[in-house]
């Protein structure tokens, strides 16, 4: 494909998506030139193909048929971010948000909406887009919008995921076109060093010096990789942009291989992910079918190749050199470093690895140039940063905020706070390998630095709301459960350290813990940290050390007053019926398992039966009287 | 004894076909370097798990010792070396999971079925495994059987969708 023939797409489709991006008035004119009066979008990202949102569209497309409305586009994207209120649908030109659809709802939408002269279906709209007077306001202003700044996710929920020339429309491929029409390597680098792109996987190295050195070491073979390996419980961003814009991630790719010299990519994703796995094998063929990756591209003479590598579950192969091992086909251990793969990396060749967001970054770097990215984000973390909200929070999903966003306006604004009334504990961000944030530090502005110094890391934008229901001793010791099963072996410190970690806390929580494990267990991270072979084992203690270092209190009252604050840890519960509560009716004792429950002698003053007790020695904590007592006479302490 | 040794897959390449597709496999695979994880990712494919004839076979077509194959399968949690039920459960511990209780939900599983997590029940029907995120956190706590998640779940709602299955294979 020549440059002539990428403008031609652009230009025969750039209507049909500014259609999707336009304020509703502008959208609305332009929408008579598409040849299509309605365009309905529909999420079939993992979240909302979870809750069937595949059906959804085949019910949709089917009832168009029926009513004959050919002018109605159907569209299936990537992720709009609002995973929780899935399957999500938006119908331009008026940006209408519907969301928890289903096959039924499809129909009525058809039937009430989409055909000639319908109105929106108002009681199917996501709430937070309908006032209280019923006017409705567009999506992008609402709470959970209003403060986001999608730059990697710019195309993710914009346009259609399996098709090449809806992505080029959007904006792919115009880095490249620039990068191998107007700048040298070098320039390249200098650009992406001058943007303050730090690598989004976890560390935060800067993007463009890795790029640098790989360009400086000698060689003729050298290799860019795309670690979507991502491992940690909780963190979906990666899988989304692949999901959504696969193409972004390929031109990005091809862009460092200019820049460094390389002629081959290769990107590493998880197995457990087979819709990104299956997208990116479709972007990938029509990308070598359109010349944009392969030989010489574009006409432009430059070569190079992507080839996918599915992992296997193992997390360590998120670290670099363990994913370059696992690449080469033996298990995915890691190497010590120096000699970093900048130098000696994948098939003993310089190397280069970011992750899937860090690429995402790349084309608006090129297009709109480093000093505009620069001016976005804190003094030292500059750009966007890409959450995924999960646990006890409203809003669970996918948010993108300029790096400098407070905590609290992302849990409060955007994630809409905690549910049921319950009251916010911590945040816990860098999965098993960052740390839990508490309440009094929620108005720190979140950027690389801010999260180390208060003892977590941006890892790679999990972010887990933790409420007063969670004991943090069981939180650490579930990050550990998973450190001590995930460690690869290969290093003493980590092999021997998690596990001996895992049971002292296991302890703890059993209320076997005894005065001193805490320290104890302070001088095991201690060693840890200081060495372990890569950052499995260096961060592993983490968790612990920041849950230590916030909510001490807990660990200390687990181990010297049995207590668990947040009633988790079984073993230190106590379940007790509070006679003068108890009217008898003997719920409890019928369903108590173990027959831990028996009638006594008292008879509470108004009640006509004895009240019952439960025997502790028998009692296995189930909590199941409590849930069958409507009198909340069971107490648990 | 040698027709006890022929009864099952851990002794021979399972049927003919079978034993022709992964034949087929790691020929076409064998000259790419790095290949041994795609060609077993294929022949847990084929098999369901990867018997040690067949990991034999794999090592003596790539040219590599068996311990540098059973050392690449044992590393990776993807790899079986043993069958799986005929519907694979496979209940999510990420912890966007956990602190919504998906732990309660495996136990409950655990007992529904009588069997521990990483087992196989004596019918063949259901499996057990517990799997680090499968992303769809805004369903927590949800558990995959096949390929068809269940989200938002809560322990009694275990049974149901268990009988659904029984239900089916009768």
């Amino acid at each position: 494909m020549t440059i002539k023939e990428l403008d031609a797409i652009r230009a025969s489709k750039k209507e049909l998506i500014d259609v999707r991006r336009l304020v509703k008035e502008q959208a609305e004119k332009l929408a008579a030139n598409t040849g299509y009066r309605k365009q309905v979008l529909v999420c079939g990202g993992t979240g909302c193909t979870s809750s069937h949102s595949m059906q959804v569209i085949e019910h949709l497309e089917k009832t168009l048929k029926e009513e004959g409305l050919d002018d109605v586009l159907v569209v299936k994207t990537g992720c709009f971010g609002l995973c929780a209120l899935g399957p999500i649908m938006i119908v331009y030109p008026e940006g209408a948000f519907y969301a928890q659809m289903t096959p039924e709802h499809a129909e009525t939408v058809v039937k009430q909406h989409l055909v000639p002269g319908g109105e929106i279906v108002k009681e199917l709209l996501y709430k937070g887009t309908v006032m209280e007077d019923g006017s409705i306001i567009p999506f992008a202003e609402t709470p959970f919008y209003k403060k986001q700044m999608r730059i990697a996710l710019r195309n993710c929920g914009v346009i259609a995921a399996e098709d090449i020339d809806e992505a080029i429309a959007a904006g792919d491929y115009q880095a490249i076109e620039k990068v191998l029409t107007s700048m040298t390597p070098d320039e390249v680098i200098n650009e992406v060093l001058a943007s303050g792109l730090r690598g989004r996987g976890g560390a935060g190295f800067p993007t463009g010096r890795k790029w640098m050195f790989a360009k400086a070491s000698q060689g003729d073979i050298k290799y860019v990789c795309c670690n979507a390996d991502e491992g940690d419980p909780g963190a979906f961003m990666d899988r989304s942009v692949l999901e959504g814009d696969p193409h972004c991630v390929l031109e990005a790719m091809t862009i460092a291989g200019y820049a460094i010299g390389a002629h081959q990519g290769y990107i590493y994703v998880r197995a457990e992910y087979p819709v990104a796995v299956q997208r990116l094998k479709i972007a990938i063929a029509q990308a070598r079918e359109y010349g944009l990756l392969g030989k010489n591209i574009l006409g432009l003479g430059f070569d190079f190749d992507i080839d996918i590598r599915l992992g296997a579950g193992a997390f360590v192969c998120g670290e670099e050199t363990a994913l370059m091992t696992s690449i080469e086909g033996h298990r995915g251990e890691p190497r010590p470093r120096p000699p970093f793969p900048a130098v000696k990396g994948l098939f003993g060749k310089p190397t280069i690895l970011n992750n899937v967001e860090t690429w995402a970054n790349i084309n608006p770097i090129i297009v709109k140039g480093a000093k505009w990215y620069a001016s976005i984000g804190t003094e030292k973390s500059k750009g966007t940063k890409v959450f995924a909200l999960g646990g006890k929070i409203t809003n669970v999903g996918l948010v993108e905020v300029p790096m400098g966003t407070t905590l609290r306006e992302i849990i409060e604004e955007i994630g809409g706070g905690i549910p049921n009334g319950k009251k916010f504990k911590a945040a816990q961000t860098g999965g098993p390998s960052g740390g839990c944030i508490p309440a009094d530090l929620i108005d720190t502005p979140i950027d690389f630095d801010n999260l180390v110094a208060i003892g977590s890391m941006m890892g790679s934008g999990g972010l887990i709301v933790l409420d007063e229901d969670t004991c943090m001793v069981d939180i650490s010791k579930f990050y550990l459960e998973f450190t001590a099963d995930e460690s690869c072996g290969k290093c003493n410190p980590c092999r021997i350290g998690t596990r001996r970690l895992l049971d002292m806390l296991t302890k703890i929580t059993e209320g076997k813990g005894e005065e001193g494990d805490i320290e104890k267990i302070e001088a095991l991270c201690e060693h840890m940290k200081a060495s372990s072979l890569c950052a499995l084992g260096q961060s592993a203690p983490n968790p612990v050390l920041s849950t230590l270092h916030h909510f001490r209190k807990e660990y200390e009252d687990h181990i010297k007053e049995h207590h668990c604050e947040a009633g988790v840890c079984k073993a230190l519960l106590n379940y007790q019926i509070d006679k003068e509560k108890c009217i008898g009716c003997g719920m409890c004792a019928k369903n108590c398992p173990v027959s831990a429950i028996t009638r006594t002698d008292y008879v509470a003053p108004g009640h006509k039966l004895a009240s019952f007790e439960i025997d502790p020695a028998k009692c296995i904590k189930c909590g199941v009287c409590m849930g069958n007592c409507k009198f909340h006479a069971v107490e648990r302490k | 004894m040698e027709q006890e040794a022929k009864c099952c897959a851990c002794e021979t390449l399972g049927t003919p076909e079978q034993a022709a597709q992964l034949k087929a496999v790691i020929e076409e695979s064998k000259s790419t370097p790095g290949c041994l994880m795609h060609i077993l990712q294929e022949a847990q494919g084929i098999y369901g798990y990867l018997p040690m004839q067949v990991q034999k076979t794999i090592a003596e077509g790539l040219g590599m010792s068996l311990s540098e194959v059973y050392g690449v399968v044992t590393f990776y949690s993807q790899f079986s070396l043993n069958p799986k039920g005929k519907n694979r459960i496979s209940v999510c511990l990420g912890t966007a999971c956990y602190v919504k209780g998906s732990d309660k939900v495996l136990e409950e599983v655990e007992k529904e079925l009588g069997i521990k997590c990483g087992e196989c029940t004596e019918d063949g029907l259901f499996s057990i495994d517990s799997c680090r995120c499968v992303g769809a956190c805004g369903l927590a706590p949800v558990m995959m059987i096949g390929e068809e998640v269940y989200g938002k779940l809560t322990p009694d709602k275990v049974k149901g969708i268990l009988d659904s299955y029984r239900e089916a294979t009768k």
